[in-house]
């Protein structure tokens, strides 16, 4: 059984049952970040396991900086730990940056002779297209930015 | 449960707190179990769909599996016929050979093979003329063979060296010097291309590739390809 997560132990006015606290909210984002990681990472997999893709290596990166979190996250969920923000941001940053990379690639913002993989398959390739614009380095962008966003949110509501 | 009543001034009751670390951890392992259901489901529509889709293509382009120029092994009467697509440099095509002609020795007379190539190696097709131009010698089987032998001589890092398959060649008896004179022939690019040109149209992407009596193997693997001959003899020998 898992143990019972007390957002708020000892904060004063916080958690006085019924209603929803600061801490459940910041329990809620904490637990959407996870669901947008673990979404994104079974994506991934699908991509590249199911649908054999192969990843190109600014993937791979972007990999490196996303998996971990469906394990972190977990861990500061029970018992909740708003502290995990500190963990997992740095996490979610980085990932985040070299998503903005990779986008920047395939809309061409960056000219190709920028391009770091000249082994294997070019992250400017654009090899899943749905709506004339949505690809994978988007849909990674995407998870990313939304992840940080809820980190944030978090952490702000369980500082309130 | 020591630390917290001693810093809980207010304690809540215990059984709301308790009640609450249950539904979260309910809707964890709920959004657990329906990520994961998610992806087993979408895995297998996949899957059967893509199964699906190779063995329409193989279908509609039964004609484009035989042509006269392959050549043939085995029992020219053969109820089961294998149709290989094969890169001689590929390392799978040349651990596969030995299984695929003990599957035929397992049940004499009722499997044939005929091996067409697909060069997915850069450089491969100069060794896919050779073996064409050992045809007309009415030496291919020992050419492949001998290629499929010293593989790992003639291609490193998948580099394939042609030149250094004419060693492998010299002890199959065929002339050399006239296989040098007619692998650049005519005849032989139109095979190449008429072989590279049908794995285009039946999506052979990777070697080697088996259609047995025109069906594709639903996924690789050396178990799949005997599961598909097991049926499909069964069928042709009730």
């Amino acid at each position: 059984m898992s143990p019972p997560g007390d957002p708020a132990a000892g904060a004063p006015g916080a958690a006085t049952g019924g209603g929803i606290t600061s801490g459940d909210s910041a329990w809620l984002l904490v637990f959407g970040c996870w669901l947008v990681a673990t979404a994104a990472t079974l994506g991934a997999l699908f991509f590249s396991e199911v649908m054999q893709l192969p990843p190109c290596t600014l993937c791979w990166y972007q990999r490196i900086f996303m998996f971990p979190l469906v394990v972190v996250l977990p861990l500061g969920l029970f018992p909740f730990d708003p502290r995990v923000v500190r963990y997992a941001l740095p996490l979610v940053a980085i990932g985040w940056a070299i998503s903005v990379f990779q986008v920047l690639l395939v809309y061409k913002v960056i000219p190709e002779t920028l391009q770091p993989c000249s082994r294997g398959v070019p992250c400017s390739e654009v090899q899943v297209e749905w709506l004339g614009f949505v690809n994978i380095p988007f849909l990674s962008f995407l998870a990313f930015t939304t992840m940080a966003a809820l980190l944030v949110a978090a952490h702000f509501r369980s500082k309130s | 449960m020591s630390r917290k009543s001693k810093r809980n001034e207010r304690p809540q009751p215990e059984a709301a707190r308790a009640q609450r670390g249950m539904s979260r951890g309910a809707i964890f392992l709920a959004a657990v179990v329906a990520l994961v259901a998610a992806f087993a489901v979408g895995a297998i529509a996949w899957r059967s769909h893509q199964e699906e889709a190779a063995r329409q293509l193989a279908t509609q382009n039964a004609a484009r599996l035989s042509v006269p120029y392959a050549q043939t092994l085995g029992n020219a009467e053969a109820k089961v016929h294998i149709v290989e697509f094969l890169d001689p440099a590929c390392e799978t095509c040349a651990a596969m050979y030995p299984h695929v002609k003990k599957l035929m020795a397992e049940n004499p007379g009722r499997i044939k093979l005929s091996v067409r190539h697909v060069p997915l190696h850069q450089g491969s097709e100069h060794v896919v003329r050779m073996l064409e131009a050992a045809k007309a010698q009415d030496r291919y089987w020992q050419a492949l063979e001998a290629v499929f032998a010293g593989q790992e001589r003639w291609v490193v890092n998948h580099r394939v060296f042609p030149e250094r398959v004419w060693p492998h060649l010299e002890g199959t008896g065929l002339d050399l010097e006239r296989v040098r004179r007619e692998m650049n022939a005519a005849d032989i690019e139109a095979r190449v291309r008429r072989d590279m040109d049908d794995a285009a149209m039946l999506k052979v992407e990777k070697t080697p590739e088996y259609f047995v009596n025109g069906r594709p193997l639903p996924r690789f693997g050396l178990e799949e390809l005997r599961t598909l001959v097991r049926e499909e003899l069964r069928a042709a020998y009730p």
